[in-house]
């Protein structure tokens, strides 16, 4: 039971939290790092099965495996972005913040590129 | 990837801050920053690693070369 041991990495990092963030707020910053971190390592096994499951599922249906990949693409950056966000955020820091996630969101704008290109050539065919 | 990492960082923080408050109480300033920034150094050459470590990850599961 893997959501028992985040739950309680959750829950202690937030005591420790609590007792650090009046005292010592750059290490408080650093433990809520490192609690999302051990969280995410704890999930990894699980996405990877996801993907690889996507992945089959899209072979099967014969889509290119181009807009698969670029998809996952787009959620490693928003993951990462937001990450980046967050951390910033608990610092008080709302100035990079925003920036990071203006950041994040033209990436992926320009990954998605190429799927809008083929999807506007898709209309463009399919139009008398 | 265990939890203890969470463990000394926040033994390392109380330790900072006692060391800190005995410092300033004895008229030291200098010397209680000084350990401030030791302790938050320390921290981070701890933490670089994880944070590697999670880019990494993220980047080949997400297969973001």
């Amino acid at each position: 039971m893997e959501i028992v041991q985040i739950v309680a990495i959750g829950i202690i990092c937030v005591i420790i939290l609590s007792i650090l963030r009046e005292t010592n707020k750059d290490l408080a910053v650093i433990i809520s790092l490192i609690a999302s971190i051990l969280i995410f390592f704890i999930v990894i096994p699980k996405i990877s099965n996801i993907i690889t499951v996507l992945n089959t599922i899209a072979d099967k249906s014969g889509i290119n495996s181009i807009y698969v990949t670029t998809i996952l693409k787009i959620i490693g950056i928003a993951y990462i972005a937001e990450f980046g966000v967050q951390l910033s955020n608990d610092a008080n820091e709302k100035n990079i913040a925003t920036k990071i996630e203006l950041a994040g969101k033209i990436i992926i704008v320009f990954l998605s590129l190429p799927i809008i290109i083929a999807l506007v050539d898709t209309i463009v065919s399919i139009m008398p | 990837m265990s939890i203890d990492v969470i463990f000394k960082i926040a033994a390392i923080g109380i330790l900072v801050t006692v060391l800190n408050q005995i410092l300033i109480r004895s008229g030291r300033e200098e010397q209680a920053m000084m350990v401030t920034l030791a302790g938050v150094v320390v921290v981070l050459m701890m933490v670089i690693t994880m944070i590697n470590n999670l880019f990494t990850a993220v980047k080949t599961i997400f297969q973001l070369y």
